[in-house]
């Protein structure tokens, strides 16, 4: 039995605690936000929080979260009317296309703002390494700087 | 309503599908009333729905995989029916299809998306939806106030008579408006002058959605009882199960069931579907576990010998013969022979994969009276068929939802996964929720054909292009096509009224078919993908190599605006006029002719495709065979952006994906069995391969739109190659690029 918190909630898993943690949230819990883009840890499309860190779901097995808390895209935000500055900074450059990549690019934007709170561009070719296959890194490469911006902007307030 | 007013409405659509071009198909798509208890009484026709609060509920009846046609056809329709945009939401409608006396019909007009026709088919019929309902919005106010409909206009979302001063909301009017007949003359529609949505920005409908993670793609799918389902599929091409012993993985927790599928034979037409073993469970990760302990036995394939080293091999002793010549105009052979300069190479361009990133994925419940399908396809009315053929139920008994799909690129317009779906469905009795892995997606696709081409020009002493020759080895994608007569296989390779048809005076294009057991289908601007990179890349060559300028050999070329017959897809005629000015202009944004500092270099590429134009300036740095992209400028000329983020966003994804693929991407085949199996060896290019110096431009034309959905991609790859000339002196002939700048 594996015990862990989930968007603040606790939840409980007792089938194989091999399971990747993403096929845990998807079937198990039915959250869906968090997707399967490859399986082994390469695309980022199932990018989620472990103790605030992006961490990527498909391979992580679910006993290695035991005890520990869980953010995935829908608990992001507590409503739509307070939406992470992430988030915004998504809508305001009308980012998504397809849309299928944008939970994970989103989860890990969020991770990266933190350790370079006014990234360069030098920073996001370094560190974000998600795959966007409909190739919206134009808008996300506005975005991050942008969502900078926001979070920095409303920090002062 | 009148059974008159019906079929009024019938014959009016035939009408318009006509003109709209979907061939055979008879639509009822126009305002009609609510035809059963599942419709709105707040409907008018099965598009619009307007809600006592002055929402408006717009129906969007085609697949949305990224292209953005489910924000830019409500804008067709919002436009019309004259409402604030604001005040609009957007629900995927279902595949609609009514059986008639003679086959099948569309419901709710043509769906499925490919080609890049899905704003240009949806056109005239979106703009018509939205007036003939403001139509019926006006003479419900007129009747009911008891003044001339010339009395009455619209302002967004109410109708107003200022005549007696009184203003009606929509909402008001919805019920009285849908049980009015139709009126037997189409509204007249709106002059461009008078447009307030169409051409204007509008953020994508579900971003919001996408954003939180609330938007439903096919993977997301959640039914009552529903089972997952993996299957293990042949390693060889076109191999079959021979035997299997599944006791390891029925012993594998949730596990329920394991059993065999059969696939098509080899060569047989269209549906071509892998044979291999089933795996149901209760998650999906127990499907996985199950199928990693299934020991099976395959059946030796007779594509077990291919092999690319091969395929490559017979390529270039093929184009050593003479080929099929498909096009001859004017003397080639006496204009190449009395040249006083002649050029001549070779360009080889991949098998490459789709990869969408949402993996295949579908879910289908078979029941005794019917069958329900969800599906992330671009041809529903292809998932009806398949989910048909397996069961034997009748198509009108399969009701195919659409969810937000995670990318198509022509990968999605082949059902196969459907077919396997509805298979293990009708043999369980289960729903299924059937998930394929990113190693089932990479080595099961229809991928892009790959070729050899040979480019020949001659040149007079003017450096004038007199004659060319493009001699193609390909593996034709239309060998799936049932009873497809060898000699038409190069139709899908070589688009015969592109340039240089009618531009220069000898011209001879010769096809070869070499086939292959990897399977073949459409991948985003098919052939164009291919061809513009050899064209493009020529013309560069010829350029460099007669001491011309590539830029303006370019515009001596293409000339001035004129219109040239254009018998191939998604146009009527083809401007050339067009590519001069787009090139021209990408040149001048990005300050071609400019001083560069060593390892620098601008490239250049255009191409029409589909109706539209595109063009391409790159600059790159080539340094210790490094390549470095420092700056893009991309324009389009679509005629009319009917919505330009879409349009934007395809111009830079085209040109991503175009450049992705140029760089890294190639499948290849040893042993009968595809290499690459997922993004380690088939690397999807992150953003750190594409700069932040990265322009799209859309120029404007007239008022009618093209397709956008794949004009971006093709001249991405040559600007780059050209650039990459210009920076190094290295002329990349083969894709990818690879390593091939590495000393």
């Amino acid at each position: 039995m594996v015990s862990f918190k989930i968007n603040s909630k606790a939840v409980t898993f007792d089938g194989d605690q091999n399971t990747p943690l993403l096929w845990v949230i998807r079937d198990a819990l039915n959250m869906t936000g968090t997707k399967f883009g490859c399986g082994i840890g390469l695309c980022g499309a199932c990018t989620v929080h472990v103790d605030g860190k992006a961490q990527r779901s498909c391979v992580t097995p679910v006993l290695a979260i035991d005890g520990r808390s869980i953010t995935t895209i829908e608990g992001l935000a507590s409503s739509d009317d307070k939406l992470h500055p992430v988030q915004q900074a998504w809508l305001e450059h009308d980012v998504p296309q397809c849309g299928y990549c944008q939970t994970g690019q989103i989860m890990a934007t969020v991770d990266f703002l933190k350790k370079y709170p006014k990234p360069s561009d030098e920073d996001i070719d370094k560190n974000m390494t998600n795959i966007c296959r409909c190739g919206t890194y134009v808008r996300i490469r506005k975005a991050i700087h942008r969502a900078a911006e926001l979070s920095t902007a409303g920090g002062e307030e | 309503m009148s059974p008159a007013a019906g079929q009024l409405a019938i014959s009016r659509r035939q009408f318009l599908i006509a003109g709209a071009g979907v061939a055979g198909s008879l639509v009822i798509g126009l305002p009609l009333p609510a035809t059963s208890a599942e419709d709105s009484d707040r409907m008018i026709g099965f598009f619009v729905q307007i809600e006592a609060d002055g929402q408006i509920i717009i129906g969007s009846n085609q697949p949305e995989i990224g292209q953005g046609i489910k924000t830019g056809l409500p804008m067709l329709i919002a436009e019309e029916l004259d409402v604030e945009w604001a005040n609009v939401s957007v629900r995927q409608m279902p595949l609609g299809i009514l059986k008639t006396e003679t086959g099948f019909a569309w419901k709710y007009g043509g769906q499925g998306v490919g080609g890049s026709t899905g704003m240009t088919d949806n056109w005239d019929f979106m703009r018509e939806i939205g007036a003939t309902a403001r139509g019926q919005l006006i003479r419900a106010a007129a009747a009911r106030i008891g003044v001339p409909e010339s009395q009455c206009r619209t302002k967004p979302g109410f109708v107003v008579c200022s005549w007696l001063g009184t203003e009606i909301p929509y909402g008001d009017l919805v019920e009285e408006a849908a049980r009015l007949g139709l009126p037997e003359e189409s509204p007249p529609l709106k002059a461009k002058a008078d447009y307030r949505i169409i051409g204007t920005r509008r953020d994508t409908i579900d971003a919001l959605d996408i954003v939180t993670g609330r938007a439903n793609y096919g993977i997301d799918t959640l039914q009552p009882d529903m089972r997952y389902a993996v299957i293990q599929r042949a390693p060889v091409l076109n191999a079959t199960v021979k035997s299997f012993d599944a006791s390891a993985a029925r012993r594998v927790a949730g596990v329920l069931d394991v059993f065999k599928i059969d696939g098509p034979a080899m060569g047989e037409p269209y549906a071509i579907l892998a044979s291999g073993v089933a795996v149901v469970a209760t998650s999906t990760w127990a499907a996985m576990q199950g199928r990693a302990a299934l020991e099976i036995e395959w059946n030796e394939s007779a594509s077990e010998n291919d092999s690319s080293e091969r395929f490559w091999a017979e390529n270039e002793e093929m184009l050593k013969g003479d080929g099929q010549v498909v096009l001859d105009e004017g003397d080639f052979t006496s204009a190449m022979a009395s040249a006083s300069k002649q050029v001549r190479h070779q360009y080889r361009v991949p098998f490459v994969s789709h990869a969408p990133l949402e993996p295949q994925n579908c879910y289908v419940y078979v029941q005794e009276d019917g069958c329900d399908v969800i599906a992330p396809t671009q041809m529903p009315s292809g998932a009806s068929r398949a989910a048909a053929a397996v069961t034997g139920i009748s198509r009108e008994k399969i009701r195919v939802e659409m969810t937000r799909i995670g990318g198509g690129f022509g990968r999605r317009l082949t059902n196969d996964y459907v077919a396997e779906a509805a298979m293990i469905s009708k043999r369980t009795g289960w729903p299924i929720k059937l998930v394929w892995s990113r190693e089932d997606d990479v080595k099961n696709d229809f991928y892009r054909p790959a070729g050899l081409h040979e480019m020949q020009a001659g040149l007079n002493d003017d450096g004038k292009l007199t004659a060319w020759t493009q001699r193609l080895v390909s593996a034709s994608k239309y060998y799936r096509r049932p009873n497809m007569p060898d000699e038409e296989l190069y139709g899908a390779e070589l688009y015969v009224d592109d340039f240089p048809r009618n531009i220069i005076d000898n011209v001879r294009l010769e096809y070869f078919h070499n086939p292959i057991g990897i399977p073949r289908g459409s991948w985003r601007a098919p052939a164009h993908t291919a061809n513009a990179f050899v064209i493009q890349s020529f013309i560069d060559e010829i350029a460099h190599e007669t001491g011309q300028d590539p830029l303006q050999l370019r515009l001596d070329i293409y000339g001035e605006e004129r219109e040239i017959p254009y018998a191939n897809h998604g146009a009527d005629t083809f401007n050339p006029g067009r590519l001069s000015r787009l090139v021209k202009f990408v040149a001048e944004k990005i300050g071609y002719g400019k001083e560069l500092p060593q390892g620098r270099g601008i490239g250049l590429a255009s191409h029409f495709t589909f109706g539209g134009y595109a063009a391409h300036a790159i600059e790159v740095t080539v340094a210790d065979g490094k390549l470095t992209i420092e700056r893009i400028v991309a324009a389009i000329d679509c005629g009319l952006a009917v919505h330009p983020n879409a349009v934007d966003a395809q111009l830079q994804g085209g040109t991503i994906d175009g450049l992705s693929t140029a760089l890294g991407l190639e499948i290849t085949v040893k042993d009968g069995q595809i290499e690459q199996s997922n993004f380690h060896n088939y690397p999807l290019a992150k953003i750190a391969a594409f700069p932040a110096s990265f322009e799209t431009h859309i120029l404007p034309y007239n008022d009618q739109p093209t397709g956008v959905g794949e004009i971006g991609l093709p001249t991405a790859a040559p600007a780059l190659t050209n650039a990459i000339f210009a920076a190094s002196g290295i002329r990349i002939r083969s894709l990818p690029i690879a390593d091939q700048l590495k000393a």
